[in-house]
């Protein structure tokens, strides 16, 4: 054990910030979280560097039932992304307490558990289940999943439907433990999902989930994955999440959000931040780069210091501002360089 | 218990159709058994590839001039192993390691007879020393598409007993597969215990000569992967367990050797409905995830 301690990833230390976050009154030390079905239950990364070093680890969605999943192929790398169709493989939530959130609540991190279901009476079980369990910090409601009572719409597209899991869950979910609903990005108006949630009791919003996607094998002539279609995931999808934050964030100012979609550097983190997001979750990053979320949060932290921002909260929603309301603090000058004085450039009228 | 480390090219070479490269990579090889693979990030930091590729472990030194390095042999398949065969030594390569469960041991001397196909070779070759370092003796089987896509064969000759080499092409050794030829050399070799690492459908027969004649078999899969680490659920395959129910396991963590009689080979790349929470036909394709 002594071995693998020492072994492990040792975070430098982070430069005076106060990185805590505030998602619906649960205090968080730091904002950067794992993603649901990017870190299994938290173990396997345990080994890369400790994992009650996360603002939170956020579990792979869980079922009622143990569930097989897809055939593989399940995978295929895209340029800066990947498409998968794992399809929710996972033991079923009896198994998981007794196996992966145990470990979470002995382990002493703060477990963020997802969970999806088939029908809103699957989502009023697994709340219930999860009632009261030590280690649970905060319930993520995945509802990008087939609703068997409705010929297999996703929840995540039907603002009746999410606000009637998210309805169900936060009733059977105790107080103090916050419900976040998580965003599928493939819908018209975000906004409008995003409302239904809040207004069905969603604490905050996790934004966002995967994006639907196909690629077709050119050797085989046939679809790389056995599911056909899949979620993309990646940087590719960044600007697509970014863009999602900015919106929700916009319309729901005082929402929490757990922003996530290609954060691969603490400056991707940042700009999440700055769109509105109170913390973050690190996904497909994790595979390529295991220690991926203590780097970002080391990153994160040092952008946050370079711009002379002291508190992680001053920067949430912070490029919300009007372009002329905030003028950075001027780094103390270096010898003796004139200060620039801009003038206002003209230009030429455009001739015909 | 793996480890991720910062390491540096020492060497490249090619070795037939193959690449052969070794990596200064501190940490890995004390804690590497025959059998373990490592997890490579190509494309440098800011590279579209976002994912590990994974490569059996071909030799391990702990300590040289240059601390502990990692060896390992591999084809170019696609972008990633293209990049990565146009390293050069002193160049900078991330490597997670040692992965997956390794080939087990038999406690008592045996004869054993160790099947490669192609790079599949490579991690037999410190599994055979291993064999013969506890007074094991050890045959090779040795087979590959064309002659320049076999593996190990100086290697082997050196370890092995015996050597017996199939080619497709009959460009080299006997014309045909590894599964030819194999019967003929248990039954010379009186071999007790069968290891093999090639591909699946090799794994396939190979399982079933030994099925037939009751050796137990151990393989290494190989299943495609996204992060190795068993995170994500990309590199399933149904495999029997000890309670005679079949699971979807991954093959990165509790592979990827098994037991040749436990991996359901007619099933790869499918769910069967009698594993653990196979679903309820529902006609639809998913988001995913
Ligand atoms: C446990 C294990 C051990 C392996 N050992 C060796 C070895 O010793 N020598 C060797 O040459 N090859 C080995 N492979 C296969 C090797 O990982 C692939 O050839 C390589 O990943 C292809 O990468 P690429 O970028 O060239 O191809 P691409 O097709 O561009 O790869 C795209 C993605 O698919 C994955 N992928 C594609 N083919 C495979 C495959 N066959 N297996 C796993 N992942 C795949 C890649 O990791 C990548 O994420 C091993 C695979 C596994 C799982
Ligand atoms: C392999 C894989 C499995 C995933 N499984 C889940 C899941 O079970 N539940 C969920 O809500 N999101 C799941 N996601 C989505 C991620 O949590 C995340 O929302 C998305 O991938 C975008 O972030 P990223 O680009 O950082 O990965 C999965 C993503 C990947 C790549
Ligand atoms: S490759 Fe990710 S779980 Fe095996």
């Amino acid at each position: 054990m002594s071995e693998m301690t020492v072994r492990r990833h040792v975070a430098p230390p982070l430069p005076h910030v106060d990185l805590s976050t505030k998602l619906a009154g649960v205090t968080f030390p730091n904002p950067v979280f794992t993603a649901s079905g990017c870190a299994a239950a938290g173990q396997e990364l345990d080994q890369f560097f400790d994992v009650t070093d996360l603002g939170g680890v956020v579990t792979k969605s869980i079922m009622l039932a143990p569930r097989s999943g897809r055939p593989t192929p399940r995978m295929a790398e895209t340029p800066s992304g990947m498409l998968n169709s794992i399809g929710l493989q996972g033991p079923g939530i009896d198994a998981f307490l007794e196996k992966d959130l145990s470990w979470l609540a002995d382990r002493g991190a703060r477990a963020v558990v997802s969970i999806a279901g088939g029908s809103v009476d699957d989502y009023t079980k697994l709340a219930q289940k999860l009632r009261g369990r030590p280690g649970l910090t905060m319930v993520e409601v995945n509802i990008s999943c087939p609703n068997v009572e409705d010929r297999g719409q996703v929840f995540a597209c039907d603002p009746v439907a999410a606000a009637a899991v998210v309805q169900a869950v936060r009733r059977n979910t105790a107080p103090g433990i916050p419900v976040f609903a998580k965003l599928s990005p493939d819908v018209t108006d975000i906004v409008a999902i995003a409302r239904a949630c809040v207004d069905a009791g969603a604490d905050g919003l996790s934004v966002i989930n995967t994006l639907l996607g196909m690629t077709i094998d050119t050797t085989t002539m046939r679809p790389a994955l056995a599911g056909i279609t899949g979620g993309l995931s990646g940087p590719a999808i960044r600007p697509v999440a970014v863009r999602c934050v900015w919106q929700v964030h916009q319309a729901l100012p005082d929402v929490p959000v757990l922003g996530m979609g290609g954060i691969r550097t603490g400056l991707d983190a940042l700009e999440f931040v700055l769109a509105g997001a109170s913390a973050v979750s690190v996904g497909t990053t994790v595979f390529g780069d295991p220690t991926a979320p203590m780097r970002v949060l080391y990153e994160l932290a040092h952008a946050l210091a370079e711009r002379g921002i002291d508190r992680l909260s001053d920067a949430v929603g912070l490029a919300h501002r009007p372009p002329v309301a905030y003028v950075p603090e001027e780094p103390d000058p270096v010898g003796d360089e004139l200060p620039v004085v801009r003038t206002p450039v003209g230009f030429e009228e455009e001739r015909a | 218990m793996a480890v991720q480390v910062q390491g540096e090219v020492l060497s490249i070479r090619r070795v037939g159709a193959y690449n052969a490269m070794t990596v200064v990579a501190p940490g890995i090889a004390e804690l590497t058994r025959p059998g373990h693979f490592v997890a490579v990030q190509v494309g440098g930091p800011e590279s579209s590839m976002l994912l590990r590729r994974a490569f059996a472990i071909y030799d391990v030194k702990e300590r040289g001039v240059y601390g502990g390095t990692v060896e390992f042999v591999f084809a170019v398949h696609g972008k990633g192993t293209a990049w990565l065969a146009s390293r050069r030594p002193q160049d900078k390569l991330d490597v997670v390691g040692p992965l997956g469960k390794p080939f087990r041991l038999p406690t008592s001397r045996v004869n054993a007879t160790l099947v490669g196909g192609g790079y599949g070779a490579a991690p037999l070759l410190p599994l055979a020393s291993a064999l013969r370092e506890r007074g094991s003796r050890v045959d090779f089987v040795l087979g590959a598409g064309s002659a320049d896509r076999l593996f190990g064969q100086l290697d082997a000759k050196r370890i092995g007993t015996t050597i017996a080499v199939t080619t497709d092409d009959g460009s080299v050794g006997e014309r045909g597969r590894v599964s030819d030829v194999l019967p003929e050399v248990l039954d010379r070799t009186g071999s007790e215990v069968i290891y093999a690492c090639g591909p699946m459908a090799m794994l396939k027969s190979v399982s079933a000569i030994a099925a037939e004649r009751g050796i137990p078999c151990q393989v290494a899969v190989e299943e495609s992967m996204a992060c190795g680490i068993g995170v994500c659920m990309t590199c399933v395959l149904p495999v029997i367990g000890d309670d005679g129910v079949s699971r979807m396991v991954r093959s990165c963590v509790e592979g990827p050797v098994f037991l040749g009689d436990r991996v359901r080979w007619d099933d790869v790349g499918t769910v069967p409905s009698d594993v653990l929470g196979a679903p309820v036909p529902v006609a639809s394709t998913g988001g995913g995830n």
